[in-house]
């Protein structure tokens, strides 16, 4: 198995939800496809969705629901089918 | 018409150096938030350094040239990267027809410039192509750059091969110290308030954008008093008043804000003072998490600063001359 590291593209606040009252869009050891969101970041009041990139088990998330994020941090590490 | 948007990156617009003198009518001198680095990437084509180019925050877009052409990409750090190899910033690179333009992750600063060679070729409105998306004018159809926009480009230009030597290149660093000038509203912070704002580290928040620049830290104190007929019950409101850009309100006592380029004309919140011209593109190019202290200086010292700033800008057009 090969692993896939999601990086985000900016720099921001990363979200986990669409939206404080909604269940996050992907748990740990879900099972994701590669252009399914599994997050948000927002810079200049703007939300930009994150995707998986690659279609596996989403093993871990490495960022912090509502942490600051730059440019190439990884968020999260897929394990690909 | 030689370059097509395959993706746009994050609010990336057409940007020249702005259109100043209509402020006192409500509308902001806008232009590039980084007018150096904006001045060096048309040098570097050829171009005048007025022409109007590309501002991308944070993000890189990816184009398309239908045209043999010449563009130059400065600002941020960035990796450029033409058919998916590498290629240098701060220099002219020819593009082929054909050749597709994208950029890695941003490693350093906040936004770069593309200049192509003959310009963006917009129409101009209140003598200037800049982009102002509050207002639906300027720049390409008044708004960010959306995928599938094919941007025309003037004539003229097109010199390959010229770079900005080293020690004109900008550098950036996630702290950073602003330069201001105190007032006119200075005032009405409490001497503790005062202490804090000039003491203290802020830091970046990602709400930062073309019209203003929000920073966290701690709250600072005003001196309570019973509000004038016209200002806001807060006692950081004030009857309101014209705002210079560049400079900082601290609505609530909280999260200080840096009016940039594309700031509003004015409003009820006391300035506390205004980032000298020098520093506003020190300013433009940092990004969220940047830590930042203010520093006070007295107005011959930011006139000084600015007469600095104006020798640099005569040495990059020297070296691209």
């Amino acid at each position: 198995m090969a692993e896939h590291q999601v990086q985000s593209p900016l720099p921001g606040i990363f979200y986990r939800r669409p939206a404080p009252d909604q269940p996050a869009f992907v748990e740990e050891g879900d099972a994701v496809t590669a252009d399914q969101t599994i997050g948000l970041v927002e810079v200049m009041k703007q939300f930009s969705e994150v995707k998986a990139g690659a279609s596996g088990t989403l093993v871990s998330f490495t960022a912090e629901n509502e942490g600051l994020l730059g440019p190439g941090d990884v968020i999260a590490t897929i394990e690909t089918d | 018409m030689p370059i097509e948007i395959i993706e746009p990156g994050l609010g990336s617009t057409i940007q020249d150096l702005g259109r100043p003198g209509y402020y006192r009518y409500g509308i902001p001198p806008g232009g590039a938030v980084d007018l150096y680095s904006a001045r060096a990437a048309n040098l570097l084509v050829g171009n005048d350094e007025g022409a109007a180019l590309i501002e991308s925050p944070y993000l890189g877009p990816k184009l398309r040239a239908t045209e043999d052409t010449v563009i130059a990409v400065t600002g941020a750090q960035m990796e450029l990267q033409v058919n998916g190899a590498g290629a240098p910033s701060w220099e002219a690179v020819p593009l082929s027809a054909g050749d597709v333009v994208s950029f890695g992750f941003l490693t350093a600063g906040a936004r770069i410039y593309i200049a192509v060679a003959g310009g963006i070729d917009v129409p101009e409105v209140l003598g200037s192509r800049s982009t102002y998306a509050i207002g639906s004018f300027g720049g390409f159809e008044g708004r960010a750059l959306l995928a599938g926009d094919v941007l025309p480009t003037g004539s003229g230009g097109a010199r390959p091969g010229r770079s900005v030597p080293e020690d004109l290149r900008p550098s950036f660093s996630r702290s950073i110290e602003v330069r201001v000038v105190m007032g006119l509203y200075d005032y009405r912070l409490s001497e503790a308030g005062l202490r804090a704002f000039l003491d203290e580290e802020w830091t970046l928040s990602p709400v930062a954008d073309r019209m203003g620049f929000r920073y966290s830290g701690p709250t600072l104190e005003w001196i309570e008093r019973e509000q004038p007929f016209g200002a806001g019950s807060d006692p950081s409101n004030i009857v309101d008043a014209g705002y210079p850009v560049g400079s900082i309100q601290v609505p609530g006592g909280l999260e200080p804000i840096i009016l940039h380029r594309d700031a509003v004309s004015g409003g009820g919140y006391a300035m506390v003072a205004t980032v000298i011209s020098a520093d506003m593109d020190l300013v433009g190019q940092s990004s969220p998490g940047a830590r930042t202290r203010f520093r006070a200086v007295s107005l011959d010292d930011a006139l000084a600063a600015r007469r600095e700033r104006d020798d640099l800008v005569d040495a990059l057009r020297a070296a691209l001359s």
